[in-house]
């Protein structure tokens, strides 16, 4: 059984006797090891050439923040479809299907509403008026400092947040692919990353997330195909056969959100936090024009809806061919615990699965795509943080603009680093939590820090510079805050017995906040410069709709 | 863009056409999204057994299985109507509105 040799493998590897000459041996009896070793290398030896390339190609700030701003549309659809099909996404959401049926499918629709919202109120707005970070707009007709250094909180924020979710992913499939330590394979990750964005730029990690988002698609359509195929391509005897394994109550809402304030808040975060995330709003500035970044949404929503009806049935596939069957099962903590604990815990349900479908090399090709999504998701999100550092805070808060392309790169790759290192750190820290819920407070971070200013400041002529950085700041504070007071941080991680804020998701108490501050910060608001902010309103509106402008200052 | 030129495109008709048209299917759309997802969501937080009722006696299969699918289609659905119809009539009045500034 080439799992159990894993799990010896794991035991092995946790002595952290990889390299050493003692192991070899036991590497040499994993055929299963090395054809996942193989295409690792691979994947990466491709992604460090298109690195290299990317790199003699990225000259200027503009190159190295939107890749010199020619990515087309269907393309960019795919790279930000890859950068929602994340290993959290992938490995978290057919993870929690197979742990809890229905409640999978309710995260995936809340992750995927927010998209259309997206297309019909901010994409054309935010790509006429933008130039590398959604600060750009927010601080369009407001005053840069405080505007800046508030926009680029709330993406650091969001973009730490992500990151660790990220880094757990990659940091529990290596360890149960390779069996190496959880530690290094984070660092792996972590340096890798650094490698693509210091190097290759915004091109560099657009191009290694449009062809891993391509992988992804076609393993997990294989794999959905195959369990499918079990049964007749009928959905009934799929549901069927995992009820019986795991009950009826799977094929219902269960315990996911379990009161109402809890449902709504959850969708507030999953849909204005989408609007909020840095580093997809970041891709609306690689593509020519408001034509392109329509048609990106377009694809983008196509390839994630499927992307996420894929892994319902793989997480149902988990259920039927991974749950109960020893070879996938965690014999130690069985052993302790009881039940059924498979092996690396519920995120690695698709793991196993594709295991149980396409054998060896198979597993091996997912093992391998997983991997390439983190490291894609990764660069992308540290792209997202370094360009808030060097563009937002660096340039325009500290600088005042009186800075050239070349030095403000340099700060750029500066800021990859310092991310990789603290997303290293985080990435250990956060091992036990569960993947898709870190995201989850993510959102809630952008859907209360950045989605309102972003919002209001395109649609609101009221708005004043006081309004939004109060209003935004105590949005921000507030999400912060009631997650660390929240079950989550104040329970599961600092140990407390009862949480003082008793909900997980924060989103609907701090956009509420964040929403009623702007408001009520800017309409109170009665100083000469608010005056002249609210006349500005209007030649700002007329471009946002029309482009009449855009296209020059988007050159640098 | 100076005080003039804001003036005159504010008075083109087919700016005032773009915008009004634009936003208030903008607007259509977002509702007709965001109607659909809180109503699933109310229904999970304030009645998840509606959800959870089987589609026939025989059948373990629920009827929130179908509404989620068609949830997600939906929005996929919706993103294609806008993004037809901006890439041409909305962009036709904004070319007009270009080249009517080009014109002067």
């Amino acid at each position: 059984m080439n799992v159990n040799r894993i799990f010896l493998f794991l035991i092995l590897g946790s002595i952290a006797v990889f390299a050493s000459g003692t192991i070899e041996g036991a590497i040499e009896k994993q055929p299963l090891n090395m054809s996942a070793i193989v295409m690792f290398v691979i994947f990466v030896g491709a992604t460090l050439g298109i690195t290299y390339w990317a790199a003699k190609r990225t000259k200027s700030a503009k190159d190295f923040y939107t890749a010199g701003g020619g990515i087309t549309g269907f393309q960019n659809g795919m790279a930000i479809a890859g950068d929602y099909m994340s290993a959290a996404s992938f490995l978290g959401i057919s993870g929690l299907v197979y742990l809890k049926g229905y409640d999978g499918l309710i995260y995936s629709i809340g992750f995927l509403v927010g998209w259309p919202i997206i297309l019909f109120m901010i994409a054309e707005p935010l790509r006429n008026l933008g130039k590398y970070t959604f600060a750009d707009v927010a601080s369009y007709r407001l005053r840069q400092t405080p505007i800046r250094s508030l926009a680029a909180s709330g993406s650091i924020a969001t973009v730490i947040l992500y990151l660790i979710a990220q880094m757990v992913g990659s940091g529990k499939l290596i360890q149960l692919l390779f069996g190496l330590q959880y530690e290094v394979a984070v660092i792996l990750v972590g340096v890798l990353m650094i490698l693509y964005v210091t190097f290759g730029g915004m091109l560099a990690t657009t191009w290694v997330q449009i062809i891993k988002a391509f992988l992804l698609l076609s393993g997990a359509t294989f794999m959905a195909i195959a369990v499918m195929a079990h049964y007749d391509f009928s959905f009934g005897a799929l549901f069927a056969h995992a009820t019986e394994l795991k009950g009826v109550e799977i094929m219902s809402p269960g315990g996911l959100v379990s009161d109402p304030v809890s449902a709504i808040s959850l969708a507030v975060a999953l849909m204005f936090g989408t609007a909020g995330l840095p580093h997809i709003l970041m891709r609306f500035f690689t593509v020519a024009d408001a034509k392109e970044a329509r048609k990106s949404v377009f694809f983008a929503t196509g390839f994630i809806g499927y992307f996420y009806i894929l892994t319902f049935i793989i997480g149902f596939g988990a259920i039927v061919m991974v749950f109960q069957n020893p070879a996938y099962l965690d014999m130690a903590k069985q052993a302790i615990s009881g039940g059924s604990p498979i092996l690396g815990g519920n995120n690695m349900a698709a793991i196993h699965l594709s295991h149980a479908v396409g054998g060896d090399f198979f597993l091996g090709f997912i093992s391998a795509v997983a991997f390439a999504t983190i490291l894609a998701v990764v660069s992308g999100l540290t792209l997202a943080g370094a360009s808030a550092i060097s563009h937002d805070l660096y340039a325009s808060v500290i600088k005042k603009g009186q800075v050239d392309s070349v030095k403000e790169m340099k700060v750029s790759k500066i800021a990859t680093v310092v991310l990789g290192i603290v997303a290293i750190i985080m990435g250990i820290m956060f091992e036990k939590q569960n993947i898709a819920f870190v995201v989850g407070l993510a959102f809630a971070i952008a859907a209360s820090a950045n989605f309102p200013i972003l919002f209001l400041s395109m649609y609101w002529k009221k708005l004043t510079t006081r309004g939004a950085v109060i209003g935004g700041s105590l949005g921000l504070a507030t999400a912060v805050l009631l997650v660390i007071l929240g079950p989550i941080v104040w329970v599961q991680i600092l140990g407390n017995a009862e949480a003082i804020f008793p909900y997980k998701y924060p989103a609907l108490f701090s956009v509420s906040v964040s929403f009623i501050g702007i408001w009520f910060f800017s309409i109170t608001d009665n100083s000469h410069d608010a005056q002249a902010e609210r006349e500005a309103f209007e030649a700002q509106y007329i471009r946002s709709q029309t482009g009449i402008g855009a296209e020059g200052a988007s050159e640098h | 863009m100076n005080k003039e030129l804001v003036e005159k495109i504010k008075n083109n008709p087919d700016y005032q056409e773009l915008v009004a048209k634009r936003s208030s299917f903008a607007l259509k759309l977002t509702v007709a999204m965001l109607v659909v997802y809180f109503t699933f969501i109310l229904t999970i937080a304030f009645n998840p057994a509606a959800l959870g009722s089987q589609m026939s006696a025989d059948s373990v299969t629920t009827i929130g299985i179908p509404i989620g699918m068609a949830i997600i289609i939906f929005a996929f659905i919706l993103t294609g109507i806008y993004t037809k119809r901006a890439n041409s009539e909305f962009d036709d009045l904004s070319n007009k509105i270009k080249a009517s500034i080009k014109d002067n």
